[in-house]
């Protein structure tokens, strides 16, 4: 059986082909204002990857916030029932599912069998997602991935107390004006966001099977701190982005 | 003199509200050791009244400071406390 | 959106101003006052405490040295050093950083106190929008606070919200307000609770091919949208006045008006002072106070 999920994400669109239940094509495009072109992309290319066409695919389900515009698929699932979905697929321990996109942030707690036993969303407040470790590598003029290397030779603990992006990125900067080295205040910049995920965490109970999942997973100084804050170790799997569209193709196999 | 210490964001909004004509008659200040995230600590105000408020560092993440106590069915811990019945909340 | 390097489109405008009514200080009792903001720094002088002179400046990297400037930029030309000044009061985020000073109060004691100044003894309702701040003041006929709720969370409501927009538009913060009304039908907000989703709605909508100037004032509405927040959350007395950078914004002071049907004081001098003013009013009535102590000895 052939599936599809596309995950129409704020920032990026990811699409993937599961041919009875193994991962075969993925295709990635910035969502750039229209989500419907970009499905169509990514669906065009993951396709065209795995040397079928339309027709060989079953079922199609759409996730992410843009299935509110892109309605052509089978079935759409929610973002948490993706993410459940698609971690637990690649990392089957998995306990917790921390799901961080660009504009948002989703912590799920999965109950024994895979099925989401409680979850929180913070879709209000951009501080706790992506678009802020990207405005503060912007600050400190160095990109996502070398924020999260110069964290991790951090030698002092800087802390940084703005909870907003937009008067983080003044911090951030009257911090670099005080000579603090861009490894301080990058360890301080994921610090911050390590606290606020971390009270989304309390709010579903702390346990022991971590899984992080989203784009900003690869950034292994931001999830460094966020070990050290929830005192658990956190598994990153490859195709940290593409775990959602996964967990979206998987909901369209098991509804047959 | 109503001062209230907090925030409002897409959440929804959490405010603490002190009365300091009240809070500067009371020598107890039993909020302090009564709120358990320690968030109450003491000032000398413009008008040299020694008057408690929310510190500094705790008044934007009241949210998750007073999930705890407010989750629960009894009165807030620090109103609990107030002899001088000076603290109130937005939420 | 391209990004033009040259122009700061969030400069706004600093200034300098000296009383050409008062020729002469000598004699009279200077007092001051200085308001260190995270996003500009205003130092007022008081002789017998009617405004003399003043400066409105950008905060720069280091808050003692943005008092010294402001300081020093108001006593320009006017044969003031800091020997003169009987009495100095710092007030602001940066307060403790004023070096000169003799105390410090806070910014919403001030507020009050200036904005009663500038505005007259039947303002109750004070809303202060800061650089990095939104303040709902009550105050009484003295300019005494009764009571107060602030924003310093969120972006949304303050001037660095507004500095956002200017730069993504590639519009001076100054022209925002003439600009949103240059429009045919108002439209409606953006995200009034996030100056990022904000941003991201207002991309879009150029993308769509709105005008700047729609844009702006779609940006306009949800700032007042989320100051008028504030102001019922705290409560509304007449009469009403603005104080703070965004007061010069007629974008988001007129839809502040239109929403809650009502209107505010017209200042009649710059907004921004409001802090500094009324620190230096309240050096005054220290320095009087204690004299009359002495006096009375």
């Amino acid at each position: 059986m052939i599936t599809a999920g596309i995950d129409c994400g704020s920032q990026n669109t990811k699409g993937v082909i599961l041919k009875d239940g193994k991962l075969v094509a993925m295709a990635l495009l910035p969502t750039e204002f229209d989500a419907d072109l970009a499905a169509q992309g990514v669906y065009e290319q993951s396709m065209s990857k795995a040397g079928i066409t339309k027709a060989d695919v079953d079922r199609l389900v759409i996730t992410g916030v843009g299935r509110e515009i892109v309605k052509w698929g089978d079935t759409e699932i929610n973002e948490v029932g993706a993410a459940a979905r698609g971690a637990r697929f690649v990392i089957p321990d998995t306990e917790i599912v921390i799901d961080m996109g660009a504009d948002s942030c989703r912590v799920i707690r999965l109950n024994e069998d895979g099925s989401v036993m409680k979850y929180e969303v913070n879709d209000k407040c951009a501080s706790g997602a992506g678009t802020f470790l990207e405005a503060m590598a912007r600050a400190l003029q160095v990109t996502t991935e070398q924020m999260g290397e110069f964290s991790l030779r951090h030698t002092k603990e800087l802390a940084t107390n703005a909870q907003c992006v937009v008067f983080a990125e003044s911090e951030v900067i009257s911090l670099i004006h005080a000579k603090e080295t861009r490894e301080d205040i990058a360890y301080g910049v994921h610090m911050g966001i390590a606290n606020r995920i971390a009270s989304m965490i309390r709010r579903v109970g702390l346990t022991d099977h971590f899984t992080m999942i989203g784009g900003p997973a690869f950034n292994k100084g931001l999830v460094s701190c966020m070990s050290k804050v929830f005192g658990r170790e956190i598994k990153t799997p490859d195709n940290n982005q593409f775990i959602s569209a996964i967990g979206a193709a998987l909901f369209a196999a098991e509804n047959q | 003199m109503i001062a209230n210490y907090g925030y409002e964001d897409g959440s929804g909004h959490y405010y603490i509200k002190i009365d300091t004509s009240k809070c500067a008659e009371c020598s107890d200040k039993g909020c302090i050791s009564a709120c358990p995230e320690k968030l109450f600590v003491t000032e000398l105000d413009d008008f040299d009244d020694e008057v408690v408020l929310i510190r500094e560092d705790a008044r934007n993440t009241l949210q998750t400071s007073c999930a705890q106590c407010k989750a629960g069915e009894e009165k807030e811990l620090c109103a609990a406390a107030c002899v001088a019945a000076a603290i109130g909340f937005s939420w | 959106m391209a990004e033009i390097e040259k122009i700061d489109y969030w400069r706004w405008t600093e200034s300098n101003w000296k009383n050409p009514e008062i020729p002469d200080w000598h004699g009279k009792l200077i007092t001051a006052g200085v308001d260190i903001g995270s996003t500009s720094t205003q130092a007022v002088i008081l002789a017998d405490g009617v405004p003399y002179a003043y400066s409105n400046m950008r905060t720069g990297s280091n808050s003692p040295d943005s008092a010294i400037s402001a300081i020093n930029w108001a006593m320009k030309d006017t044969g003031l050093t800091l020997e003169d000044l009987t009495y100095t009061i710092g007030t602001g985020y940066g307060r403790v950083n004023v070096p000169f000073s003799n105390k410090t109060v806070t910014e919403i004691t001030c507020h009050a106190r200036g904005g009663n100044y500038i505005y007259g003894p039947t303002v109750r309702t004070i809303l202060d929008m800061g650089g990095q701040d939104c303040k709902a003041i009550h105050c009484d006929e003295k300019g005494t606070v009764t009571s107060f709720m602030m924003n310093d969370k969120c972006a949304a409501g303050t001037g660095r919200g507004m500095e956002v927009i200017a730069n993504l538009l590639a519009v001076r913060v100054e022209d925002i307000g003439e600009m949103s009304f240059q429009i045919d039908e108002e439209p409606a907000p953006v995200s009034s609770t996030c100056v990022i989703f904000a941003k991201s709605e207002a991309t879009k909508l150029m993308r769509n091919g709105w005008t700047k100037e729609k844009v702006l004032a779609a940006y306009c509405h949800a700032m007042a949208l989320r100051v008028v927040r504030l102001l019922e959350r705290n409560g509304m007395e007449l009469d009403f006045a603005i104080t703070g950078g965004i007061a010069k914004n007629i974008g988001v002071t007129r839809r502040i008006e239109s929403i809650m049907g009502i209107k505010a004081l017209v200042p009649t001098m710059d907004t921004q002072i409001a802090g500094a003013l009324g620190a230096a009013i309240i050096a005054k009535e220290i320095v009087e106070k204690k004299r009359a102590k002495e006096a009375a000895l």
